[in-house]
């Protein structure tokens, strides 16, 4: 009945893992009697859950990405605590088996869980009003994968506290990911979690590619769309190329799992390195899937906070382009130990140099950009310049890496982890963080408070240098990643300042929380009532802050780069048209949410063997898409009368603040 | 600037640039939607290409696979092609009874592909050949598999159409669904001549 589901699968007897499922519960379960208390389900399931409106779907990517991130920080915690407490005769206080979780865990829950969430959700919120579009192309499919992504996230969560998650990395490697040597059900949540989601952001990358390619206002010829929309675009060029590859790799090895098949075991004719090179054919790809979107909000963020144009827009844009391509040329330096030969390895070793090449040419734009500018110290110019300093350390050890026999040496060692900390927190999460303060104006209508942002970027940034330099010297010293516990006690200094660092980092995070509570107590005061609160040169900061359901009333014409600039140099921002016209908008639809609800059940039938639960949910996923095929009416009409009561509202508002 | 104002001459007037066509756009997002599943298919056909030797002293390509037996499975393919052909040209006429007809005619073909390909696992499984056997069965198994996993979904496809044009009618978007429908047949049609090739022709070589 309940395939390989006992009661048993609860860890009662790790009382760590008891608290934190018991924080979670305790904690949804004051979150459901709130929104309960308050009488807002209906609200809640009306204006967000079964929203269409691509700045709500976005909203609610960030809130689940936010989640996230809380969850795999606390798995950094918990790997910093214990590698400060293990050494010698010391044991600390996690087993290996709960250690390999954890850090299993973090790292497939901050690239998929926190890093995806949060690209696609600012890409969702902001990229439709810098192209000026109503909305995304698929609205409805917009709706599908956040609730995919979401229902994958679940499964991450859910296997917290009945089962357990994957103890073989992020990577999930074969043989050891096969079900000869990992029979328990880690491996299959993982699995599943990846691909319920992996499905999701491949069908983001369909219809962002198709909103970038139609959507566009007049005249927002190619070489005109603001950066962030340009790094959009190649982002998810690379998500429709490489997804495909992941889903296939986790199909093989869920084969090997389920079915007995032998693609990636040690016998009868299986082969493990097939998995690593297609793992890391979408691996890599992925990471400037990560990066790219932050690299655009990095450029959106300099030019508006240094008062000019973007330096070198068209070399910008060339260096994404070619950093799109050569990130599919290079997946093997991430195995140079594999034992190819010398000839192979230089090729990939040469392929990830030339990466340091565009990459350079955007780090100079960037620095051009703010010669001579009149820059803004603001919170996201602090990320930015945060980011412009530590990103350099971080690929100049990814260009010694990427010499294949100093690879031999540093691979699986801290200094990699070193590595790739130094790229990723910030190339991609400060960027991420840039875009929030950035956008968050925009997308719920105040500021948030300066002096906590500034507060939370200095603990972030001491705590990040805290955190990865002692790595970079571990890694020489000797340390391989992934220890539970470790003998050589001249270690041991440098983990307590890496464990000082978390904790840094921790009040980095805490006093994002404080900010934004503080801001939402005093969201009057913080108030953007122009819709512009930054003096922004791209066109989303033309509608008001929360843009209304439909964006613009009337999709404006653009002349330049940087439109909303050249408007308002021009004095014809704001200029009211005749007359409105009605607005055709896609209808809310509960298919999305519901899809999603099956999927999650699907995964986790499948994760204990609960077949006839399986069929049940692949079942309703089939019939709940074939109903919504059946449905042609799905737009409703904002009558002319409305988009003028609507607007005047908003002129009334700029007026008042211009008195 | 005069030079950028004059390139968007022209376009500034048309009201329906707001109202993207949206059956061009989703035919565009399918396109896209194909492309990633020939990447899926282009990952087991590599799969397949380094797996596809390694026989652990279990059967070959050559001891197992019938070609006149698989020729018949890929003249009801092709012919299932054709047949879907023929329902968009009856589409773009509009005669609604023939479109019926082509769609069920098309439906047989390709249940007969899928019914062919059932049996022929069938019998491999029961000589004790299943994907269990070999990594070369294996990624045979899950290649050609997937591709009439394939098939099944547009066989299911195919029959809600077929419900489609004789409730709603050819409506718009009932055309813009058959259009996708016949993109995503043709797809698979092209898929299985690389199966056909590389798989069966080169297996018994």
């Amino acid at each position: 009945m309940f395939g390989k589901l006992s009661l048993s699968a609860i860890p009662f007897h790790e009382p760590i893992t008891m608290t934190a499922v018991a924080g979670s519960v305790v904690l949804g379960l004051v979150i459901l009697a709130l929104i309960t208390y308050y009488r807002k389900w209906t609200y809640l399931y009306k204006e967000w859950l079964t929203s269409l409106d691509h700045k709500k779907i976005g909203i609610m990517y960030i809130i689940l990405a936010l989640v996230m991130l809380l969850r795999g920080f606390s798995d950094a915690l918990l790997m910093r605590g214990q590698q400060a407490l293990a050494a010698g005769g010391s044991l600390g206080y996690l087993a290996p088996d709960h250690f390999n979780q954890i850090f299993s865990a973090h790292g497939s829950i901050m690239i998929i869980f926190m890093a995806m969430p949060f690209l696609v959700g600012l890409m969702n919120i902001v990229v439709p009003q810098q192209i000026g579009a109503r909305d995304v192309a698929f609205p409805f499919l917009n709706s599908l994968s956040l609730w995919l992504t979401a229902a994958g996230a679940l499964l991450v969560m859910v296997s917290l506290g009945v089962g357990e998650f994957s103890k073989v990395g992020w990577s999930g490697y074969a043989p050891l990911s096969g079900i000869e040597y990992s029979p328990d059900v880690g491996v299959d949540y993982w699995i599943w979690a990846f691909q319920i989601a992996g499905i999701g952001s491949t069908l983001s990358g369909i219809n962002f590619l198709v909103t970038i390619m139609t959507m566009r206002a007049p005249g927002m010829t190619a070489m005109r769309l603001p950066l962030f929309v340009w790094t959009t675009f190649f982002t998810m060029v690379l998500v429709v190329w490489a997804f495909p590859v992941l889903t296939a790799a986790l199909a093989l090895l869920t084969l090997d799992r389920y079915l007995g098949m032998h693609f990636f075991t040690n016998t009868l004719g299986g082969n493990q390195m097939l998995y690593v090179n297609l793992f890391w054919t979408w691996g890599h790809p992925e990471v400037y899937i990560v990066i790219l979107p932050a690299f655009g909000i990095f450029s959106e963020v300099v030019a508006t906070f240094s008062g000019k144009r973007l330096f070198g827009y068209a070399s910008m844009v060339w260096a994404t382009a070619v950093i799109t391509i050569l990130s599919f040329s290079v997946w093997m330096h991430h195995f140079f130990t594999m034992g190819a030969s010398p000839n192979v390895n230089l090729f990939f070793g040469i392929a990830t140099m030339l990466i340091a090449i565009p990459t350079g040419v955007k780090t100079f734009n960037w620095l051009f950009t703010m010669y001579r500018g009149r820059i803004r110290f603001t919170t996201p110019m602090y990320w930015t310049l945060g980011f412009i300093v530590s990103f350099a350390i971080g690929g100049a050890s990814g260009v010694m890496l990427s010499i294949p026999s100093a690879d031999f040496v540093l691979h699986n060692s801290l200094f990699l982890i070193g590595h790739f900390h130094s790229v990723l927190i910030p190339g991609a999460l400060f960027g991420f963080f840039a875009g929030y303060y950035y956008w968050f104006p925009k997308a719920i209508g105040f500021r948030l408070k300066e002096n906590w942002g500034r507060r939370a970027f200095w603990c972030w940034l001491v705590g990040f240098y805290l955190a990865f330099v002692p790595l970079y010297v571990l890694g020489f010293m000797g340390m391989p990643r992934r220890l539970a516990h470790y003998a050589d006690l001249t270690w041991h200094p440098y983990l307590l300042v890496a464990a000082l660092g978390a904790a840094v980092i921790m009040l980095g995070i805490v006093c994002q929380g404080i900010q934004l509570l503080v801001s939402i107590k005093e969201r009057r005061a913080l108030e953007d009532r122009t819709g512009d609160p930054w003096d922004g040169r791209t066109l989303e900061w033309m509608t008001a802050s929360p843009a209304p359901v439909y964006n613009f009333p009337k999709i404006p014409v653009i002349n330049e780069i940087d439109a909303f600039m050249d408007m308002k140099e021009k004095g014809i921002a704001y200029e009211r048209p005749d007359r409105y016209s009605d607005i055709e908008m896609p209808k809310n639809a509960p298919h999305g949410l519901i899809l999603g609800g099956l999927a999650f059940l699907f995964g986790f039938a499948v994760v204990w063997h609960i077949w006839w639960l399986a069929i049940v949910a692949a079942m309703g996923i089939l019939f709940t898409v074939i109903a919504r095929s059946m449905d042609d009416n799905i737009h409703y009409v904002i009558p002319a009368a409305d988009v003028e009561r609507i607007e005047n509202e908003r002129y009334r508002q700029m007026a008042a603040v211009a008195k | 600037m005069m030079t950028t104002d004059a390139s968007t001459i022209g376009i500034a007037h048309i009201e329906e640039a707001a109202h993207p066509d949206t059956v061009a756009m989703q035919t565009f997002g399918f396109w896209l939607y194909l492309m990633s599943d020939l990447i899926l298919f282009a990952t087991l056909f590599a799969t397949y290409a380094v797996l596809g030797h390694n026989y652990a002293g279990g059967p070959t390509g050559k001891e197992l696979f019938d070609l006149p037996y698989v020729l018949g499975e890929t003249l009801l393919l092709l012919f299932s092609s054709v047949t879907c052909g023929l329902v968009m040209l009856a589409v773009h006429n509009e005669t609604q009874k023939r479109v019926l007809i082509g769609l069920v005619v098309t439906f047989l073909l390709g249940l007969g592909f899928v019914s062919m390909e059932i049996l022929e696992f069938r019998s491999l499984i029961a000589q004790g050949y299943g994907p269990d056997r070999s990594a070369f069965l294996s990624s045979y198994f899950t290649l050609v598999g997937t591709h009439g996993a394939h098939v099944t979904f547009g066989l299911i496809w195919m029959a809600v159409m077929i419900g489609q044009v004789a409730v709603k009618g050819l409506t718009y978007p009932v055309q813009s669904r058959l259009m996708r429908l016949s993109m995503f047949w043709h797809f698979l049609d092209i898929v299985w001549i690389g199966i056909f090739s590389v798989v069966y022709l080169m297996g018994v070589m």
